[in-house]
């Protein structure tokens, strides 16, 4: 490509668009699998993190110059989702944080009001707040006013690799909200990352589909490609599709013809 | 409205008749089905589903790497004390077991977290009889307040407690509750408990709600299996797990699989529950129960451990020591049970991790 494609969040240009999810994957197969997607922003959950011991902590497989994003899994609501951001920060994880307020414990499915406030209080104090949703217009506005730098609406739920359950509403994000949409949780395969894209997602997170995947790296490299490619068929802007052939002007084309 | 009624509904069911009637093509329909709702779970622990657990074991495998990852949770329990006021007829530990009584000190304490958090462990499972005269309250919380400094996450399994005691003990550092109905037939939970205060069937039955409501994170509970017919107690453990989901959907719900173990009071458990029926009750609770944490504890053989982690299991203890104040002095005291596995933690965290999974000590973390 000829321009300069990036994304663009809380003051760092990314080239890549797909973020990688770490809870559910071995450690020892962290950096393998980051090498892979080629990524540029990973997402740990805090409650994982430990501190006491660096070959337990996930943080310690994660290479340099990759930006870590703590998360707050294990949230019930914002003020606990606010106190987890600031340990993480107080532990030298940086200023981005992943929010996740999760009130339900079956399908995990996230909490929008409480995000709200929770990213309303960490916008003010200087965090590079990316909320977890469920693909709410409303409430992405609401996000979008009090200052976070993306919106993270959901596919599916989480771990259910079920895909682009939610299209229609993530298509209405895409179009309606002036941040980066990423789209995370539910994608459960390359095809899904890439349809996501080709959408006008800006990114997309994935974890439960690499890190269940007979070989992980290996996925990692194929939804690389497929956000890539998606990415690309975006920018092209695709021609319109048909379910039949296009005959030139079978309504119209008596219009050229010379009247009778 | 507690569980209480959601169990008498139940009442009078033939489970008998549905053993007989369930087929394979009723264990096919269910493997193949979505959304699993009771008699489908029922179906599940029949004898027929017997002959489906390798198609059991493979949905099963999926599901649970798919909600909890390739991750398996360390805990070791602490036995604070083994003081008792109940006759629990397959405890060690009984009010008429002469055993010697011991009631760990606050510095005792330090010493006991001070080893266990030397060997890696971020998760505790703190344990005490039933005594509210020598475990008050009182001395629990003064407990966990030394504990907090050692561990991320700490669950409790003591006595069962009222909802304003629940919620003193979370003030006082407790994340987690573990509490066992150790059997949910009531006629034989009587005959199991012939004295002390945990004849109350229902205050025990309704104590996971009562910790649910006052704000702890999680709770597990379990049958003791081994007491009554491991189908209806499986049963009625999965239901619980799924009454306590629905009603508190913010609470992480877990449930345990203890098999009665060999231990000093030589009870011989009157139902025997062997290794492809405690797979299928591992298989069926994670078929019906999708996100339900799963735990197996040290009553259970290397090998068997070994097997099931890629099964369902989400957590296991390891290095557990039985007796109070073991950890710090090793030659100390009676154990609640003699655990099977014996492996050092070192040794359980290679075999998980020859599994393909990451064993994690932590998955919490104090925000207090």
């Amino acid at each position: 490509m000829t321009r300069e494609d990036r994304l663009e969040i809380g003051g760092k240009s990314l080239n890549s668009r797909l973020f990688v999810g770490t809870g559910k994957l071995p450690n020892q197969l962290l950096p393998g699998v980051i090498a892979a997607a080629g990524t540029e922003v990973v997402t740990v959950a805090l409650r994982r993190v430990d501190f006491r011991s660096p070959q337990e902590n996930p943080l310690s497989y994660i290479p340099e110059n990759v930006i870590v994003m703590p998360n707050t899994s294990g949230a019930r609501d914002a003020g606990e989702a606010v106190k987890i951001a600031r340990l993480a920060q107080a532990a030298g994880c940086g200023n981005w944080v992943k929010i996740e307020v999760i009130t339900d414990q079956k399908y995990l499915l996230p909490d929008n009001e409480e995000t709200v406030k929770a990213t309303e209080i960490l916008v003010q104090e200087g965090f590079v707040v990316l909320p977890y949703i469920m693909p709410d217009l409303i409430i992405a506005r609401q996000l979008e006013e009090a200052g976070a730098a993306a919106v993270m609406p959901l596919g599916a739920p989480i771990g259910s690799n079920r895909g682009l359950r939610s299209r229609e509403f993530l298509r209405i994000l895409v179009e309606e909200i002036n941040l980066p949409v990423i789209i995370d949780a539910g994608i459960g395969k390359p095809s899904e990352a890439a349809a996501a894209m080709e959408m006008g997602a800006d990114a997309v997170l994935v974890n439960t589909a690499i890190a269940t995947a007979g070989d992980p790296a290996l996925m990692a490299g194929a939804f690389a490609a497929a956000v890539k490619a998606g990415r690309e068929g975006y920018l092209a802007g695709p021609g319109p599709s048909s379910l039949y052939a296009a005959a030139s002007s079978p309504l119209t084309g008596f219009l050229r013809e010379v009247s009778k | 409205m507690s569980f209480w009624q959601e169990l008498q509904g139940y009442e009078g069911f033939d489970f008998d008749g549905f053993w007989r009637r369930t087929g394979p093509e009723d264990v096919r329909r269910v493997l193949a089905g979505e959304n699993r709702q009771p008699l489908d779970f029922l179906t599940l622990l029949t004898p027929a589903a017997a002959g489906y657990l390798e198609e059991m074991a493979g949905l099963a495998q999926d599901i649970t790497r798919r909600n909890f990852g390739n991750v398996i949770l360390l805990y070791t329990p602490l036995y604070l004390a083994n003081h008792c006021v109940n006759h629990c007829r397959y405890c060690s530990f009984n009010a008429r077991q002469q055993i010697e009584r011991r009631r760990l000190s606050m510095a005792e304490i330090r010493e006991e977290a001070g080893a266990i958090a030397g060997l890696g462990f971020q998760d505790l499972l703190v344990l005490t009889g039933e005594s509210r005269s020598v475990t008050p309250l009182s001395y629990l919380e003064e407990a966990l307040d030394v504990l907090q400094g050692y561990f991320s996450a700490i669950g409790l399994e003591i006595y069962p407690l009222a909802t304003e005691e629940y919620r003193r003990l979370l003030k006082a550092g407790a994340d987690y509750l573990t509490i066992y109905q150790e059997v949910y037939n009531r006629k034989v939970y009587a005959y199991m408990h012939p004295r002390g205060p945990k004849r109350n069937y229902l205050f025990r039955l309704e104590a996971p709600e009562r910790a649910a409501a006052a704000g702890m994170r999680g709770v597990t509970i379990g049958a003791l299996l081994g007491l009554d017919d491991w189908r209806r107690e499986a049963f009625f453990t999965g239901l619980h797990v799924a009454y306590l989901q629905r009603k508190f959907p913010q609470v992480e719900v877990g449930v345990s699989v203890p098999r009665v173990c060999p231990n000093a009071g030589g009870f011989i458990p009157p139902v025997s529950v062997n290794d492809p029926e405690l797979t299928q009750i591992i298989l069926a609770f994670r078929l019906f129960l999708p996100r339900a944490g799963i735990s197996v504890s040290t009553r259970e053989r290397p090998w068997l451990r070994n097997h099931l982690l890629r099964l369902g299991v989400t957590r296991i203890s390891a290095a557990s020591v039985t007796a109070v104040g073991g950890h710090a002095r090793p030659e100390n005291g009676t154990e609640q049970f003699k655990p099977a596995d014996g492996r050092t933690v070192e040794e359980i965290k290679a075999a998980i991790t020859a599994c393909g999974y990451q064993p994690v000590y932590k998955d919490w973390h104090r925000l207090w």
